[in-house]
This record gives C-alpha cells, structure tokens and sequence, in this order.
C-alpha cells in the first residue's frame, strides 16, 4: 500500500516537474524502492554468497574433524610427536619426526635443482626465445604439469629406479661417497628418486608462473633499461629485480607442491621411517605413510596418529600456498595498479 | 607525380644541409639513403638528413608516418623490436653500425612517451641505474652525479627530501622529469625524446618544453611530437615526415610560417592529419 502511495507520490512530482523528467527509468523503477537495488541482482548476490560460504565451511568442517580425531594422539604423545623418532605400530609407538624430515629435506633438495632451472627456462622463453618457440615450449611445460602423478611413479619404479640403481648411484658413491650425500649402498628406491621425481613435477609450476611474473613486466621497463645501455644481461637483471617477489611466490607454490605429493613419492622413496641425509637411503614422507598405512591402521591411536600427521601437513602447505597467494598478489597489484 | 615530389624533397633536404653549414654548427648526426623495415613492410623510404650538434630537432607528421621508427633506428632500438634497416646513420662520422648497441646508446639517451621508472627502485637508484649499469659503485659520486642531472632536469628541488622512496610514487609529469635525469646521468651527446609531453598535463608540458630549451645547450636534441605548437616552440628545425618519407626539412620559423611543400602546408595548418 505505502509504495504504491510512494509510486503516486513519484508521479505527481514528475508531473509538476519537481523531479527532472530527463531521468525517468531511474527515477520510477523498484530500484529506487529497494533503496537503490535491483532484485535479482540482490537474490543473485545473496546466492553467490552461499555458495562461497559452502567452500568456507568445508575447510572448516575439516579442520575441526582433523584435530578432533587426532585428539588421542595429541593427548597421548604431546609435543613428542613431533619430536621422537619412532613410528612402531607394533608398539603402538608414534611420532612423526622421520616424516616431516623426510618431506622437508625431499622437497628442498627438490626446490634447489629445480629453482635454477626453472628460472633458466623461464628468462629463455620470456626474454630470449621468437614467439614461436615460447609458445611450443610453453605448452610442452604446461603439458607437463598435466601428467597424473601416478604415471610420474611407475616411471620412477619401471625406469627412473634401475637406472640409478646399476648405473648412476654405483658412479656417484665411488667418486663423490666421502660426501655424506652419498654414502650407502644403491638401492634405486629412495630418496634420490624421489627427489629427481619432485623436480619433474615442480618444474612446470615454477617455470609457467615465473615466465607469466615476468612477460607481465611492461616492454616500456625493458625499453628503458636498453635505452640506458644495458646488455642483454642487465636487461634480464632488471626485469628479474622487478619479478623477484612473484618468482618467490612462484617458489613456495612449487615447495608447497612437493610438500603435499603423495603418490609419485609413496611409489618410489623406499618408504622407510628413518632419518638419513644419504641420498641413496630409503626414507619417507608424511603425505607417504598416510596413503601407505591408512587402511592397515586398526588401532584408535595408529588411526589418530596418521590424522595428526595429515593436519601438520594440512598446516604446512596451507601457511606454504597463502605465503606464496600473498607474494604474488602483491606483484601483479604493483604493476596494475598505477599506469 | 611520386617521383617529381621526391626529387623535391631531396633537393630541400640539400639546401638545407648546405644552409646548416653556413651556420657554422657541427653535424652530430647523419642520415643517408635510410630505408628501415619491418619483416617485409617498410616503414622508411629513403631517409636523408642529418641533425646539427646544440640544436633541438623536431619530427613531425601523422600517426605512422615513421617519425618514432627513424628515431629508433638512431639508437639501434628499431633492431630490438626485430626490425631491420638499410643506409647508413652516422654518429660524429662513424657508422653506428661499427659500434657496439650497448656503446651506442650511452651516447645516445632516449625519453619514452610513457614515463617508465624502474618500478622497483627508489627516485636514487632510479636516476643512478645507467651509471650502475656502467659500473660505478662509489656512492659519493652516485650521490654526486645524481644530485647534478636531478637538478639539470628540474626536479632537485621537489625531490631532494624523498630520495629513497619509489620512483612510481612521483606524479606522471615528475616521473617524466626523472626518465630525463636518468638519462642524464650518464651524460649522453645526443638525446631522443619520443613524445615526452604527450602523456602529461599542461603544467608539466610547460616544464618539459623549458627543460628542452636548457638541454640544447650541451646536447643534440631530437624530438618527435604529434603537438606542432610544441614543435613551433621548442625546436630550431622541423622535419615534416608522411608515409614513411621525408616531405620537408628546414628551419622551423620556415616550416611554419613559408613551406615549400604544400602537404606541410596543409599538415602544419591542421587541414590533414
């Protein structure tokens, strides 16, 4: 009643001429009712908001789950689980120290090959290479990325393993074994294959993110540094000083992959629970003993254990992927916003 | 009919060559038979002029007509772009061909229509960069140099509190003013400005026009416009360039106010272009 009073109102005044008739779609549509918004766009709006409410209350459901359950280990173990070096399910004895080495040392060795290169490509195929090359390489880069981890670990078992068992780990411990790098006998399942496998995998990633950071860096920033006299070299040294920050973010996304991956590791680390800096020893990830233990785990605590593993790992790569958000958020902002 | 115009152009060309040198100025800069490309389309056909030591040159003519290609090919950028060229450009009498780029464009500093900073680094680094490039690392003298070209191009004053803080933070026409004193710093010969104005406001036009007439004294200037008032003001001759030639070349009192070609005539009086 009172807003077809107010629809009434409206209309008189046009009429007079006290509103400007020059605007009267806007002036006469329920828009104005609604305090200045359509319908749909408001059941739209509040759609949308649901359905982004639903991601928010998945991680949250899983996080309270994750501690909930783990909760007989925590309670049981405390902050020894993280400390102590003894996984015996036998024993009902459990921490997780082995695992976490075992995926952080996997995953930096992993990152310090795979940084160089990646960096190497991706100065080639922003900087260096015609327009017809970057686009194959790219796509063969990206092509990578796309491969199921699964098919990344049979090669390491069927391919990848033999090999470094008969001929390059047998080479390396004779010439190199006085480093502790390389001392043991050669397995081929171990760390080194998992390592080798890790940088196949974060290649692409580093690779496509660090060339995208810095194809973003405008032509007028490489004219400039020409202009001045800069080698091609300088050239690249600039652009690489403006791209730091995202090739750091492009970095922890690269880590936080390597943290998290399971099944190509799972298939070719050896999956032994010990702590040994020999890349020829067999040795295990966090993400490795969950895939490998959870449907043998029968006992309350060796089930509560494997999900308090999982939460610290749930915590590592979510701080990993934020950090790395963060950092390249931060770089394309930079250059967007300000002409 | 082409070819009768070209002959006169290049006969004017002449004449003002033999002009200059009645002027008793030195030639910093010579073009001959310049014809420049892109993969197969050519963008300059048969370029021939050459630009006099303490003087500002302007180029003119419409959009595409050349003008940004011949002033790239002075400085060998033309060439990063995958571009190539025919003729010779002279720099003092040597082919710049025979140098070395990165050599090349120390001698010849170059300002962008866009102002670009390096995003980056501070207003110091920024104005320091080229000096860095070449390898001087003594900080006094960085500070020292920097201070010199930062006050040749205007802008001491503005800045000389806020030294450390980004280049982007500067207003468009500072920034502007900073590209200059970059280029400044490593104390080219001759300096190529690519529309510096046309991206920035009235007021720091004014400043960037003033800042023109002060280089001239110690550089060779060329500067291309698409504001003729601009070239009119701040130039002592004015090469009138369309589809990729050279139309007219003279001073620009004549240029402006008598031009022998009758393209110029309608360009400069605004009826094409």
């Amino acid at each position: 009643m009172q807003i077809i009073n107010l629809i009434k109102r409206k209309i008189f005044k046009q009429q007079a001429g006290i509103i400007s008739v020059e605007a009267p779609a806007a002036s006469f549509s329920i828009k104005n009712l609604l305090g200045g918004k359509n319908v749909g766009d408001l059941v739209f709006q509040n759609v949308l908001r649901f359905f982004a409410s639903i991601l928010l209350l998945i991680v949250v459901l899983m996080v309270i789950q994750m501690v909930n359950q783990s909760m007989p280990s925590i309670k049981q173990f405390g902050w020894n689980f993280i400390k102590n070096n003894t996984w015996d399910p036998v024993k009902e004895e459990y921490s997780a120290w082995p695992f976490i080495f075992g995926t952080l040392y996997s995953s930096l060795l992993a990152l310090l090959i795979a940084l160089p290169l990646s960096l190497g490509v991706s100065i080639f195929l922003s900087e260096f290479a015609p327009r017809w090359l970057e686009k194959i390489v790219s796509l063969l880069v990206e092509l990578l990325a796309a491969v199921p981890s699964i098919v990344y670990g049979l090669f390491g078992i069927f391919v990848l393993a033999p090999w470094l068992r008969t001929t390059i780990e047998p080479a390396l411990g004779n010439k190199f074994g006085f480093l502790p790098l390389f001392t043991g006998p050669p397995y081929g399942l171990g760390m080194f294959a998992a390592v080798i496998i890790l940088v196949v995998m974060i290649l692409p990633i580093i690779t496509s993110i660090s060339r995208d950071v810095m194809k973003a860096i405008p032509v007028t920033q490489r004219e400039a540094a020409y202009a001045l006299g800069a080698t091609k070299w300088e050239v690249v040294k600039i652009i690489l000083g403006g791209a730091k920050s995202g090739i750091v973010g492009a970095t922890l996304l690269g880590l936080g992959r390597a943290v998290g991956e399971t099944m190509a590791v799972t298939m070719v680390i050896g999956n032994t629970p010990q702590i040994s800096y020999s890349l020829f020893e067999p040795g295990h990830t966090m993400a490795s003993v969950i895939a490998n233990e959870f449907s043998e785990a029968t006992s309350t605590l060796h089930v509560s254990s494997l999900i308090e593993i999982s939460l610290l790992l749930f915590i590592i790569t979510v701080i990993l992927n934020a950090a790395a958000r963060l950092i390249v958020w931060g770089v394309t902002k930079k250059y967007k916003g300000r002409k | 009919m082409h070819n009768v115009e070209l002959l006169n152009i290049t006969e004017t060309a002449d004449s003002n060559i033999s002009n200059k040198k009645a002027e008793n100025k030195k030639e910093k800069i010579k073009v001959d038979k310049l014809n420049a490309f892109f993969g197969n389309v050519k963008a300059l056909n048969n370029i021939s002029l050459s630009f006099s030591e303490n003087t500002v040159t302007a180029i003119i003519g419409p959009s595409g007509c050349g003008k940004s290609t011949l002033l790239r090919c002075i400085n060998r950028m033309h060439e990063e772009v995958s571009g190539t060229y025919e003729g010779i450009i002279s720099l003092d009498d040597e082919n710049i061909k025979d140098n070395d780029p990165v050599w090349l464009r120390r001698k010849i500093g170059m300002i962008f229509q866009k102002p670009n900073p390096f995003p980056t680094m501070s207003i110091m680094d920024n104005v320091t960069a080229g000096l860095r490039l070449n390898g001087i690392r003594n900080r006094s003298k960085l500070k020292e140099i920097a201070e010199q070209s930062l006050r040749q191009a205007f802008l001491w004053d503005e800045v000389k509190d806020i030294l450390k803080q980004p280049g982007i933070a500067l207003s468009g026409g500072q920034q502007q003013r900073l590209c200059i004193a970059r280029t400044l710093a490593v104390s080219p010969e001759v300096i190529l400005m690519d529309e510096p104005a046309s991206a920035l406001d009235p007021l720091s036009t004014n400043k960037i026009e003033e800042l023109i007439f002060e280089l001239k004294k110690s550089y060779t200037v060329i500067i291309v416009t698409h504001n003729m008032q601009q070239a009119a003001r701040v130039s002592d001759y004015t090469a009138f360039m369309y589809l990729g030639e050279l139309v007219e070349y003279n001073k620009t009192a004549n240029i402006f106010t008598n031009p022998s070609n009758k393209r110029t005539e309608e360009y400069v009086t605004g009826r094409f272009g």
